[in-house]
């Protein structure tokens, strides 16, 4: 029997602010306790953008989950509100890049024009206004979001539209186009955005090969998984076929780290390639099920990916009998998150598929053997399944004549900051970072950070090293800075994302990525000194060696590179010997001089 | 049958097959420091106190199972500062005034900050605004005590199947919160005879009318702190 039923699914109304009643959302989603972060996603776009402690409780009770778990997991997500916002809830993108494309001062111009403050309603009702983490438009800088939906490039002319918009009370998903418009920022095409197979065409090369025939060509294709870690897929997926259950396939379409945007024209321009990749991995594993887990940001992209699923469906590619072969059904169906970047660790991600705060799970076990709902489950990236139809598709020399040794074939990295040419660059592993900077017109560059706040900062010193595996492992973001930047506004910038992010499980993270960030604020404030050099190497150890997951594990490479890398910089800040963080001299003048005026 | 063992600061410990490395060693009166984890129920492991080193890599004792011959180390220095720094990190994320709680010498963790030799903050305070709720005939919630153990949380699920506790809010804000519209805790199903009444940690869930109670001298852990507890050594 299929599990998903899409036919059925009634989420993903844009912007519209028509009311259902919370039991009519509840019907539409089966009333099914694994859908809840879907179910209050609903609620709120129809109940004013909030969730109320009423509608909690109707929705626990429809549920049958103890309220409290209901309102545990509406506190959980960022795009979840349990106070009121305004009708236009507007969110600018806040990461190192966005600001220094100018995202500050848009959001006091905003504040300013709206008549409300950063982290306020105002007094009308009609809009909120606030910072949000990476969107994932960082080569269409700044960017906001208004209602979950994107709005990139907003200034100039473009401001006064939105604010025209929302004062106006234009619901969002009436808005002009070009204002929600998002490029695909496709700059250079390789194997798998120029890859021009029709839908089906990989699947039925696969199809075509016995079981052994599938491993050989995963085996030989050395294709590992894009999302960071590197894992031979073939091993994960042969894993996961062995397990004792039915199987399920989630693509990880949650890209949180700051500075990537590459699955974002992935699913804009190569939704199908996904999907078929995502099937082969059904045959492969006897998966029955499949989801997209899309990041809460890309929202936008949803109603387009729900087209290509019904598409592939009318065409035999989804549903029964895929592909007239008796007994493969397989089904996809899209989840949206609701703004928690911790969602694309694998274990976590599940939580929140399941309906539940995204907190990462004790492993092991690992998904492969027990994941959604206990079954085995495959959870692979974007790209990775993109790169399953190509390998699948053109065949497996074609993809390792790219590449390195230990890294076949392309990989697509989102390049963002002081370059000329911002966007999706697909490259052979192997490649340099000087020559990616040359590809984007960035030769001035002062730092790069590769792989996003959790990957590394990369010196001028060391621009010939090569984005691969063995070398610079990337998840797809290379974020570029030029001569006129302050790199301590990118590691405090890096260092607050994280503490924003920490889901709040162990210590070392829930605590320790917000006393480094406010150590890096003493350091940016110029009363830093040894004191917090020490504090930053003990918080870099704590959090490496007794966080629960990897984000806390991670999180201090958003500073250590910068401490280690470039100790002139790091140098220029320090006082000598104890500096109090709170400067009193200062507070008196201040307090005086109040006095004086009064 | 012979059983297997790992080793534990060179000692060797028995274990049963599915035992953590923190129940083969309780078992075996031996203790590692510990704070979320608790007999009764199965491993938290958010508090990461218990993190030892497992040949060589760090992993949470609570939650790590035991394989025949791991060489798990606890007591070293090293260790014994990420402890320190944890639970200095748990003291200055919420308000805790040891002399005048009434959990003095019964907490957790004013013990193992004793033990550690917490002496100082170590960070800045965060010094958070959590407004007690006192709200039940016979319990009273003081928030400010709170590291996010979850025990009462699953005492109350699981043990009294009940689900008056839950989690709320991320990162720093994460915070206990009660089964009611209302967020009053009169306002759920709570019995001062619920297991989830008495299984707090530290000072958050207290029973009214009782608190000092107990002579200083006399009070749990002055009789025996949870390293005694466990080793099954009673107190001076």
């Amino acid at each position: 029997m299929l599990e998903c039923h899409p036919r059925k699914t009634a989420c993903g109304v844009q912007g519209s602010e028509r009311v259902r009643s919370v039991s009519d959302i509840l019907d539409a989603h089966w009333r099914e306790p694994t859908r809840l972060v879907q179910v209050l996603r609903d609620v709120q776009r129809s109940h004013g953008n909030w969730l109320s402690p009423k509608a909690l409780t109707e929705v626990a009770a429809g549920l049958g989950l103890p309220r409290a778990q209901v309102e545990g997991v509406a506190g959980f997500y960022a795009f979840l509100h349990l106070k009121p916002v305004g009708r236009f809830r507007v969110l600018v993108s806040d990461d190192a890049t966005d600001v220094f494309a100018g995202s500050r001062a848009l959001l006091a111009h905003l504040a300013e024009r709206l008549q409300v403050a950063p982290g306020h309603v105002r007094r009308d009702g009609q809009v909120s206004l606030d910072v949000t983490s990476c969107t994932g438009l960082c080569d269409q800088p700044p960017a906001v979001l208004v209602n979950g939906l994107a709005v990139p490039r907003v200034e100039g002319a473009r401001v006064d539209e939105l604010v025209a918009c929302i004062e106006a009370g234009t619901p969002v998903d009436a808005w002009p186009a070009a204002l929600l418009r998002v490029d695909d920022g496709v700059r250079l095409r390789g194997p798998v955005l120029s890859s021009m197979l029709a839908p089906g065409e990989a699947l039925r090369r696969a199809l075509a090969q016995p079981y052994d025939a599938q491993v050989r060509t995963l085996t030989e294709s050395r294709l590992r998984g894009r999302g960071g870690a590197g894992f031979p897929v073939v091993t994960k997926w042969a894993t996961c076929r062995e397990a004792p259950g039915s199987a399920v396939v989630v693509c990880n379409a949650d890209e949180g780290e700051p500075g990537t945007f590459k699955d974002r024209a992935l699913l804009a321009g190569c939704a199908d390639l996904v999907v078929e990749g995502m099937t082969v991995a059904a045959r492969f594993t006897r998966a029955t099920a499949g989801f997209i887990y899309l990041r809460g940001e890309y929202e936008f992209l949803a109603p387009h990916l729900r087209e290509v699923l019904a598409r592939r469906r009318a065409a035999g590619l989804l549903g029964r009998d895929v592909l007239g072969e008796r007994g493969f059904d397989f089904d996809v169906e899209v989840h949206l998150g609701a703004g928690a970047y911790v969602c694309g660790e694998e274990t976590a991600l599940l939580e929140s598929l399941e309906g539940r705060r995204g907190v990462p799970r004790h492993r092991p076990p690992f998904p492969v053997t027990r994941g959604y709902l206990g079954r085995p489950t495959i959870v692979n990236n974007v790209e990775t399944f993109a790169d399953v139809a190509v390998v699948f598709g053109h065949g497996v020399e074609a993809w390792r004549g790219l590449g390195t040794g230990a890294s076949s074939g392309s990989k697509l990295l989102s390049v963002s900051g002081d370059v000329a040419r911002p966007g999706v660059y697909e490259v052979p592993w192997g490649v340099t970072v000087r020559e990616v900077l040359a590809l984007a017109g960035g030769a001035d560059a002062q730092a790069v950070q590769v792989s996003g706040a959790s990957g590394e900062l990369v010196p001028p010193r060391e621009f010939d090293r090569r984005i691969a595996f063995e070398d610079l492992a990337c998840a797809g973001a290379v974020a570029v800075f030029g001569p006129q930047r302050d790199l301590l506004d990118v590691v405090t910038n890096f260092a607050r994302f994280f503490a924003h992010e920490s889901c709040g499980f162990c210590t070392p993270c829930r605590v320790g990525t917000h006393v480094a960030a406010r150590s890096l604020d003493k350091l940016a404030s110029g009363r830093g000194s040894d004191v917090e050099l020490a504090e930053l190497a003990t918080l870099t150890r704590l959090l490496r060696d007794t966080s629960h997951c990897g984000l806390g594990a991670t999180a201090p490479n958003a500073w250590r590179h910068w401490l280690e890398k470039f100790p002139d910089d790091v140098r220029r800040r320090l006082r000598d010997g104890f500096t109090p963080g709170f400067d009193v001299e200062a507070a008196l003048e201040a307090g005086g001089s109040r006095g004086a005026s009064r | 049958m012979s059983r297997s063992a790992f080793t534990l600061d060179g000692a060797e410990v028995p274990f049963d097959d599915g035992q953590t490395l923190i129940e083969a060693a309780r078992a075996a009166r031996r203790y590692v420091p510990f704070l979320c984890a608790h007999p009764d129920y199965p491993a938290h492991g958010s508090c990461r106190v218990c993190t030892v080193l497992v040949n060589g890599r760090p992993m949470a004792a609570c939650t790590t199972k035991a394989a025949a011959g791991q060489v798990v180390e606890s007591d070293t220095p090293a260790l014994t500062a990420d402890r320190r720094a944890l639970v200095q990190m748990l003291f200055v994320e919420g308000n805790h005034f040891c002399p005048g709680c009434e959990k003095s010498g019964g907490c957790t963790l004013q013990s193992l900050g004793i033990e550690l030799g917490v002496t100082s903050a170590g960070f800045a305070h965060e010094s958070p605004v959590r407004p007690v709720d006192a709200s039940h005939p016979d319990l009273l919630l003081d928030f400010d005590r709170c590291i996010l153990c979850e025990l009462c949380v699953r005492a109350s699920a699981d043990v009294d199947g009940k689900h008056v506790f839950a989690l709320s809010g991320r990162g720093l804000h994460k915070h206990l919160i009660v089964n009611a519209e209302s967020g009053r805790l009169v306002d759920t199903g709570m019995s001062v005879d619920d297991a989830a009444a008495s299984v707090c940690p530290v000072g958050v869930i207290l029973k009214k009318r009782v608190g000092f109670s107990t002579p200083i001298g006399q009070r749990p852990h002055d009789v025996a702190t949870p390293r005694q507890q466990v080793e099954g050594k009673e107190g001076a």
